[in-house]
């Protein structure tokens, strides 16, 4: 009786273990598991983008289509040149020029919408920036910070977009420091890309 | 001693002053500087007068040309954008007191243009709202349809307040003509586009997703027959919305088939284009047609980083901490020539006048003054 139960015992454990390696051994054996999540992430995106239309547009894409933005400037010449041994930083990759790109760009057309909309503004009179200010016309953020006797201070171009958002927009000031601000700062001085700083002119 | 029936210099000053004054009242410009320089010409070799004086300087009734023009003067207001009052009452405002202006002008002009735009999204509330307060103007009105009043409807609602955006008449010798330059190629229903978001669209300036203006050839045609009834000489005044010539075609500063509309005004002798839209003095002359441009009663725009007119003198950029600086109306005065002077009249500036003068001499005589500030 000893014997048998002893044995059972070491047939079970030995079986169990011969199960756990063949099926360890199949797993082994599966295709490549990034391929697949690639696969199955995909996948669940487009059933999310099928459900969800509105917000699965490309809204950079549809504001470049609807207002004109200037380009960032281009780095690829980068690449072409020779890239020192040696040290680590100044070595670039395609992915990190095309990562500048894209983020500043997208930085930038965020502050485009902003610019032409009244709500976004947080405007209450249906006034937003554009309606004066077609492509950022007429704004001259090269020739901040400058005098403002009205407002009897050194003005920066932050200062002179909240005077826009108080008065004519009719909306609350944004923080220096508010995406909004940051977003419409960059789309401005993104705008007059080319134009030569000239401080305190007016 | 000098008999006791006496005036001061003072008083014969005022009185010549006034005279003249009365009889200038319906003379052109030109007609004026020949009569007066004439007549104090003889009276300064006969001694009777001096420079100072008015006296010699007696005017004739107006005249009229050959073809019957005669010198008279109408009154614009364009571009108010208004939106619901409760919703932004500045617009309102600035439109009201353009009514106010236009009304007080003494004597009245003989009609009042609305040069388009007078809603700010083509709603029912806006139109409704503009044509309430256009109809305190004591003047007739003529008016014209601009973009932002045709794309929530497609100007369903402008056409019942205000009838045919299309229409030709008679004045005084001129002929008048209204066009629809605000066509524009079917852009929403490829996108799928709701009504509002095609009026949004077409609603702001730099928006690139829409289609440039035309007048189009239907309405050319209507132009051809409208005009093939009229001889060379016969002054004509075209209203259009756009500038009927490509000045910046990013804010549709443009009209897609101007040259087309230019070739059938061609054969006019004097022809002579009004347009709102560019919110700004706007002077250029093509051949024989000479453009002006309309202000806006809401906001002025900036001048356009390109392809600006050489004849334009531009105003001085409009102060930000002003709302109302850079709007304002006008008038218009014709000539028996045909020709007419342009009158931006700004509020809180002096009036600039675009005389006609300065665009038959491209550019040479009466230039209008420099900006003090100009754009860059």
């Amino acid at each position: 009786m000893k014997i048998n139960k002893t044995t059972v015992l070491l047939i079970i454990m030995l079986i169990g273990a011969i199960w756990v390696f063949w099926s360890c051994e199949q797993e082994a054996e599966e295709p490549d598991s990034a391929t697949t999540g690639q696969e199955i992430a995909d996948s669940h995106m487009a059933q999310w983008k099928r459900k969800n239309p509105e917000r699965a547009k490309d809204w950079v894409a549809e504001e470049k289509e609807r207002h004109k933005i200037m380009p960032p400037a281009d780095n690829t010449d980068i690449l072409k040149g020779q890239q020192a041994d040696g040290h680590t930083y100044g070595r670039y990759t395609e992915l990190d020029i095309l990562t500048w790109a894209r983020e500043t760009e997208k930085f930038v057309v965020e502050g485009s919408r902003i610019f032409h909309s009244a709500d976004l503004l947080g405007g209450t009179v249906g006034v937003s920036c554009d309606m004066c200010h077609p492509d950022a016309a007429n704004t001259h953020p090269e020739t901040y910070p400058k005098f403002q006797a009205q407002m009897g201070r050194v003005a920066l171009l932050r200062d002179m977009i909240n005077w826009c958002i108080e008065n004519p927009v009719r909306g609350a000031r944004l923080d220096a420091d508010s995406p909004q601000m940051r977003a419409l700062e960059a789309y401005i001085w993104a705008q007059r890309k080319g134009k030569t700083l000239n401080y305190g002119k007016h | 001693m000098r008999k006791a029936k006496h005036k001061s210099v003072e008083t014969r000053h005022m009185e010549e002053r006034r005279e003249l004054y009365e009889s200038l009242k319906n003379i052109d410009r030109r007609s004026f500087l020949k009569v007066s320089a004439v007549a104090l010409g003889t009276a300064m070799a006969s001694g009777l007068a001096w420079p100072h004086s008015f006296q010699p300087a007696s005017v004739l009734s107006p005249s009229t040309s050959s073809q019957g023009a005669e010198s008279f003067r109408f009154a614009y207001i364009s571009d108010s954008h208004l939106y619901k009052k409760d919703l932004n009452d500045r617009f309102v405002r600035a439109l009201l007191r353009s009514v106010d202006d236009v009304n007080s002008m003494d004597p009245q002009p003989d009609f009042v243009f609305y040069g388009g735009d007078l809603a700010q999204l083509g709603q029912v509330e806006e139109l409704e709202l503009g044509a309430q307060i256009l109809k305190d103007l004591k003047a007739p009105l003529k008016i014209m349809v601009g973009e932002h009043d045709w794309y929530l409807d497609m100007g369903e609602k402008w056409q019942e307040l205000f009838g045919e955006p299309i229409q030709s008449w008679d004045h005084k010798g001129f002929h008048f003509v209204i066009l629809n330059s605000v066509i524009e190629k079917d852009f929403w229903t490829e996108r799928g586009m709701k009504p509002m978001e095609r009026m949004m669209t077409v609603a702001g300036l730099d928006n690139g997703m829409q289609s440039s203006f035309t007048v189009g050839s239907e309405q050319r045609e209507w132009l051809k027959n409208d005009l093939s009834k009229y001889s060379n000489d016969t002054p004509l005044i075209v209203f259009s919305h756009s500038p009927l010539y490509k000045l910046y075609k990013f804010w549709n500063f443009w009209t897609d088939d101007a040259e087309e509309v230019q070739a059938i005004l061609k054969r006019f002798k004097s022809v002579v284009v009004i347009h709102g839209h560019t919110h700004q003095l706007l002077t250029n002359r093509i051949g024989n047609i000479h453009f002006h441009g309309l202000l806006s009663t809401a906001w002025p725009w900036p001048y356009a980083p390109e392809g600006m007119p050489e004849l334009t003198i531009e105003m001085s950029r409009p102060d930000p901490f002003n709302p109302n600086d850079g709007c304002g109306n006008g008038e218009v005065i014709t000539h028996t020539d045909g020709l007419i002077d342009k009158v931006y009249s700004l509020w809180n500036r002096n009036p600039i006048t675009i005389s006609s003068t300065y665009t038959s001499s491209w550019g040479k005589r009466d230039r209008p003054p420099m900006p003090n500030r100009p754009s860059y």
